[in-house]
């Protein structure tokens, strides 16, 4: 017996038709704007090109891109090798303590990171906190510039993007078998072979999902340079952002996303691949 | 004595990450405009606060977005994970893997597509752009959750149901609706907080006679920090600190 049930058909027809509507076609806008042409006149004209790609593999562009993809590989590299011992640490702490340093890690998680980008404006002002508490220390004897600098930028993506490094991270490292490291021990393995040889593989999902959240994101929040790092330090999201609301370059800015979506794949693809290698299966590590 | 290295690390990590938000909220209360030093405690940048208009007007707009969109995405995310753990439809799995696709891509990226989307079919940018991309946004987050405990079901309560002849709407109601009620509360709770939070996106869905406070504590930011945008950071924090928390603990009840 088939009942048609209205119920099926309102919970399966808006879930197709929101993510249809408002993920699918958005996204099949951005690929065909990226090979249009710009129109002065008014936003873009229907001439096929790939004249956008190429401007993206053009000088100035690539030094955006160089800039930008070096500050967010460093974001990525510091905050995992911060994140790691950590994640291994937090999961050995007992259960109890555990679960209030969890939510310690899940509330700036969540919490606005242009609050927290504006907390480090406070901290790092030339008569700000740290240079206050640097100078009574005696450690410096005039106030530092970092605010408006590279490397105050670094530090915002760090101190922002930390958390998303390391609660991917947690939750593989926590699923990690103990009994496999204890055999591996017992027939002899050294500590680095155990390391390398089952750690490592075993919690690579969680390293890719924690590189994914953070690098993507180094590559696009604009507005922790546009309020850390003054006018020279710019992100391709800067560049995105640019080229819709002050050029008005939409074919080219379509471009950069695509890159940026082509990237993001690539990561997920990684992910696939190393969760099937650890023999898990799903989106383990997602947060 | 690992023991201790250990801790310390524990620690460094959290000081790092707690003190600039710890340092906002005391500044918050700092009875100076421009100086660092301490000049005694005051309320006064909170009062200040309620008396700009503007201000005030902003976080009554993100107020709104937040609830509305909060509220709809819920419901449709609840709608959808309850779709995808029970029903095979044409393009499940596809719509199923656009869910986590959607919220790994990169926040500027659906920025500029749900802008290109709006502008090309005409809409004009403000309070019903900004609401349907919140939703948009959120919807991911609700449905990860709610199906997160909608997987650790017994399935045989549903097929027993059924053969009581229960519809698949009473199904909804009666037996899935109280069981998933903790995470349905905290997919709501976090969408609240995402969209009362967001920048990027907002940036690009809302026009210009929609202020809403996140972008404008980024217009003020930028023009130099004041006072006044300690006291409101430091409510913007307090106010995910309380909803990530009660969501918390709501995830953690499903296990």
């Amino acid at each position: 017996m088939i009942r048609k049930s209205y119920f099926r058909s309102i919970a399966v027809g808006s879930t197709l038709l929101w993510i249809t509507v408002f993920v699918v076609v958005p996204y099949v806008f951005v690929v065909l704007f990226s090979f249009l042409t710009r129109d002065p006149e008014g936003i873009v004209s229907w001439i096929f090109t790939v004249k956008n790609y190429r401007e993206i593999v053009s000088p100035v562009f690539l030094k955006v891109c160089r800039n930008s993809f070096l500050l967010a590989l460093g974001t990525t590299v510091i905050t995992l090798f911060a994140a790691y011992p950590f994640a291994f640490v937090l999961s050995r702490v007992n259960r109890r303590l555990q679960r209030i340093l969890i939510l310690l890690m899940i509330i700036p998680f969540w919490t606005s990171s242009l609050i927290r980008t504006y907390a480090l404006i406070i901290l790092f002002k030339a008569n700000g906190i740290l240079n206050t508490f640097l100078l009574y220390l005696g450690l410096i004897d005039q106030p530092l510039n970092i605010l408006y600098t590279q490397v105050a930028v670094f530090i915002g993506l760090v101190y922002t993007l930390l958390p998303f490094m390391i609660l991917p991270l947690y939750s593989s490292i926590q699923k990690l078998d103990r009994t496999m490291i204890e055999a591996a021990r017992d027939l002899g393995a050294t500590s680095k072979n155990i390391f390398f040889k089952i750690i490592l593989p075993l919690t690579m999902p969680g390293i890719i999902a924690g590189s994914t959240m953070v690098f993507l994101p180094a590559l696009g929040l604009f507005y922790i340079p546009d309020l850390l790092g003054g006018a020279r330090s710019m992100l391709i999201g800067n560049f995105i952002k640019n080229q819709f609301l002050t050029t008005g370059n939409w074919p080219l800015g379509s471009a950069a996303s695509v890159v940026l979506t082509l990237v993001m794949f690539l990561f997920i693809y990684g992910y696939f691949l190393s969760s099937r290698r650890a023999h898990t299966s799903g989106m383990e590590g997602m947060p | 004595m690992r023991k201790t290295l250990r801790s310390v690390y524990l620690a460094m990590i959290y000081l790092f990450l707690y003190i600039p938000i710890l340092i906002l909220v005391i500044y918050s209360f700092n009875n100076t405009k421009y100086s660092t030093n301490w000049q005694g405690f005051t309320l006064k940048w909170y009062t200040e606060l309620l008396s700009d208009g503007p201000l005030m007007e902003a976080f009554a707009n993100s107020l709104i977005i937040a609830v509305s969109s909060s509220v709809i995405a819920t419901i449709l995310g609840t709608l959808a994970a309850v779709a995808f753990y029970r029903y095979r439809f044409w393009g499940r799995k596809i719509m199923y893997s656009f869910i986590y696709v959607l919220m790994m891509s990169p926040d500027i990226v659906m920025g500029i597509s749900l802008l290109m989307f709006f502008i090309t079919l005409g809409f004009k940018t403000g309070a019903l752009t900004l609401l349907l991309a919140h939703i948009t946004f959120c919807l991911p987050f609700v449905v990860v959750t709610v199906y997160a405990r909608i997987s650790g079901f017994d399935r045989n309560v549903l097929d027993v149901a059924k053969d009581l002849g229960a519809s698949e709407l009473q199904m909804f109601r009666h037996i899935m609706m109280p069981m998933l009620m903790p995470a349905i509360i905290a997919g709501w709770l976090l969408s609240f907080t995402l969209s009362l939070d967001d920048v990027i996106v907002s940036f690009f869905t809302t026009g210009p006679y929609f202020e809403i406070l996140p972008l404008k504590i980024y217009s003020m930011v930028r023009l130099g920090i004041k006072p006044e945008i300690n006291a409101l950071s430091a409510v913007m924090f307090a106010l995910s600190l309380f909803t990530v928390t009660v969501s918390h603990f709501l995830i953690k009840e499903n296990r």
